[in-house]
């Protein structure tokens, strides 16, 4: 092929396409669209995982919603149009989300049964150390790949702090998880260092570090094994138990 | 030439802005990658069977599959389609019109035949390459092989031939066909180190721990394994010896902390690798008897996934967390001189290609919270940091490793909660999968 038609012909189709362009532009203005009187309409989901628990353990709440301007859950205030939060309630709960939006206002609800806790239906000098231990020592759950403690884990860790400096003879091991995604080797590093955060902060709070030791699972022993949020939720964590 | 192209190229970017971006794209990975930019049209013939033998049809079908599997598996020819072969196997250089394979419809500029017999339990295969256009002196290759009469051997034999004919027309970048890829699979159970041949044959279990066994790295040499396990006081460090079939001792990756990610140098003297033992991950290197550890990285945040630049052993590449995300960073092997290589996402499981121009490695670049992005296989030039994408809305991609002739990659591949391991060109074409069996992950090339 010759250079002037290798030239030619591509600036031709240029050319071609900005006159039919050019031309767009002189079509008169579309006639005006009644302005739309309706929004869509917000749509709500909820979910709690799990839904049954013993009192004083924790129950991850995951919503999503769509075209709403605010959203809130009965107990909790307003929150965010999607997320997650970690409550821990004392007795069975229907949480009740209502979210509203200009096109209206959609609701979701989510029942969480408690069972009564363990201390109440089984006299305390029944219980086996480690029960007792589970009972007292909760593990602490972490926000998407962070090792920062969450406000709501301050609380857990300074009852765990408190039982442990009230048993000064238990020796303990942090473990640390992380969820699915990303890589081995990465999140291996992340759950050393969310056992790390945990040890640190009952450090802080008066247990010897000599009764710690540490190790990461990263994503190697999750505790729950679907690709949902909730799921996720439940493997970042730092977890606590007896070191034999 | 240069004055054309200039006239041309904003044209090509007003009528097809995507499509010439991503020919120049796969250019400079086919050229840094030793692929080339014209594959050679290459003619194999079934091997011509010689003596009744009843093991030679047997040997002669693995032979036959293997051979032509290995020279399309190998990136650089453009493979005639057994079906478009003249009738007729010739087994000997008297027997082969060389030229009717150059000519239409078969238009190979080269053919691969020979003759196979299995005679008193050996196995001897004649192998010959000819140019089709070089009738004076045809003969480019001659090979003749004497082995133990089995589907092993026959499928070794075939490897090294291939690798004959690979060497002599790739430019002399050895072949891999005899190369192995350590992973680790889950399949008895509990994760342990395995073993397999290049094209998936061949898969054998090495430890037996029935703990945890990660990041499998072989030695240059092909004679250690550096991994590691889970122990009752944190990750150590692992070396296994494929000589003597035990772990030796390996002291500077024991300490109670997380020790992971073993890396060689390429001259097989050091191990990089991550480690806890200061309160937070960081690289740190070693010898390769695990003597005298030093730490090179002093950042807040995890520090991963070394990875050697294998032509000089002057730098490394891993994945740290130290913006939040983790990216892709390199630094010379005295922790000085660090440059950030991504710029969003995640991005970790770094290898370094064998003629240090190229890293690869996973990035999921739309990472976050309800962010669809996808995990992919990229491969970055380290100069311009340009970089092409070679996987594409097919699962989770993680721990890519290249070939010891730059031009294959091998990686993992999560889909339904299945994760398998896979193989391609440096490009992102001919994608296969090696393992089905179980799930197997972080595949590693070996050097040879």
């Amino acid at each position: 092929m010759n250079l002037r038609n290798r030239v030619v012909i591509p600036v031709a189709l240029v050319v071609a396409l900005t006159a039919v362009a050019g031309c767009k532009k002189k079509q008169p203005p579309p006639p005006p669209v009644a302005p739309a009187v309706s929004a869509p309409a917000p749509t709500a989901q909820l979910t709690a995982s799990p839904t049954a628990v013993s009192a004083g353990e924790q129950v991850t709440l995951t919503w999503r919603t769509t075209d709403a301007n605010s959203v809130s859950i009965d107990g909790i205030g307003d929150v965010p149009t999607s997320g997650v939060k970690t409550v821990t309630p004392t007795e069975s709960t229907t949480y009740h989300l209502v979210a509203r939006g200009d096109g209206g206002s959609a609701e979701a609800s989510a029942r969480v049964t408690v069972n009564a806790p363990p201390a109440v239906q089984v006299p305390t000098n029944t219980m086996t150390a480690e029960q007792e231990f589970e009972a007292n020592v909760q593990p602490i759950f972490f926000d998407y790949d962070s090792y920062d403690i969450r406000s709501d884990a301050q609380a857990v860790l300074s009852k765990d702090a408190s039982y442990l400096v009230s048993h000064p003879n238990i020796k303990i091991v942090i473990g640390g998880y992380c969820d699915e995604r990303g890589s081995n080797e990465y999140n291996l590093a992340l759950g050393q260092n969310r056992a790390d955060s945990a040890k640190t902060a009952l450090v802080n709070a008066g247990v010897s570090a000599s009764r710690i030791r540490v190790i990461s699972y990263g994503k190697e022993k999750p505790f729950c094994t679907e690709s949902t949020e909730s799921c996720w939720q439940l493997n970042r964590r730092a977890g606590f138990s007896m070191d034999q | 030439m240069k004055f054309r192209f200039s006239l041309i190229s904003p044209v090509l970017f007003f009528l097809a802005l995507s499509t010439s971006l991503s020919v120049k794209a796969q250019d400079w990975v086919r050229t840094g990658s030793n692929l080339g930019s014209q594959p050679i049209r290459l003619a194999v013939t079934d091997f011509k069977p010689v003596g009744a033998d009843p093991q030679t049809p047997v040997l002669k079908a693995a032979f036959d599959s293997t051979l032509y599997n290995d020279l399309s598996n190998a990136g650089i020819f453009d493979m005639v389609s057994k079906s478009f072969l003249p009738s007729g196997t010739p087994g000997s250089p008297q027997e082969i019109n060389a030229a009717q394979y150059g000519n239409d419809p078969v238009n190979a500029s080269m053919v691969a035949f020979g003759a196979l017999s299995a005679t008193n339990g050996r196995l001897v295969v004649y192998g010959w390459l000819f140019d089709t256009h070089n009738t004076a002196n045809p003969q480019v290759l001659g090979k003749q092989y004497n082995e133990e009469a089995s589907v092993d051997m026959a499928r070794t034999v075939a490897h090294r031939f291939a690798d004959e004919i690979i060497a002599r027309l790739g430019g002399g970048i050895n072949g891999i066909c005899e190369t192995k890829i350590y992973y680790v699979s889950s399949r008895s159970g509990s994760k342990e180190i395995w073993v397999m041949d290049y094209d998936g044959e061949n898969q054998h279990q090495i430890t037996h721990l029935g703990s945890v066994a990660l990041s499998p790295h072989v030695s240059p040499d092909n004679s250690r394994i550096a991994f590691e396990s889970l122990g009752s006081h944190g990750w150590v460090l692992r070396m296994y010896s494929l000589d003597l079939h035990r772990l030796v001792a390996f002291p500077g990756g024991a300490d109670g902390s997380l020790n992971q990610s073993p890396a060689w140098s390429s001259d097989g003297t050091r191990i990089a690798f991550s480690s806890s033992r200061t309160g937070d991950s960081e690289i740190f290197t070693a010898d390769a008897s695990g003597g005298n550890p030093h730490r090179l990285t002093y950042f807040k945040g995890p520090d991963v996934s070394p990875t050697w630049n294998p032509k000089t052993n002057a730098q490394i590449a891993w994945a740290s967390g130290r913006t939040g995300l983790p990216q892709i960073y390199i630094m010379d092997q005295d922790g000085s001189n660090v440059h950030r290589m991504t710029d969003q996402g995640y991005a970790v499981s770094p290898s370094w290609s064998p003629n240090g121009q190229f890293l690869t490695f996973s990035w999921n670049r739309k990472y976050g919270p309800g962010a669809p992005g996808g995990q992919d296989i990229y491969v970055m030039d380290i100069a311009s940091l340009r970089f092409i994408q070679l996987t594409h809305d097919s699962g989770t991609n993680d721990f890519p490793s290249w070939a010891p002739d730059g031009r294959h990659i091998v990686f993992e591949r999560m889909v339904g909660g299945r994760t398998q391991i896979w193989s391609m060109l440096a490009d992102g074409t001919q994608q296969h999968q090696l393992t089905k069996s179980g799930n197997n992950f972080m595949p590693n090339w070996s050097w040879k």
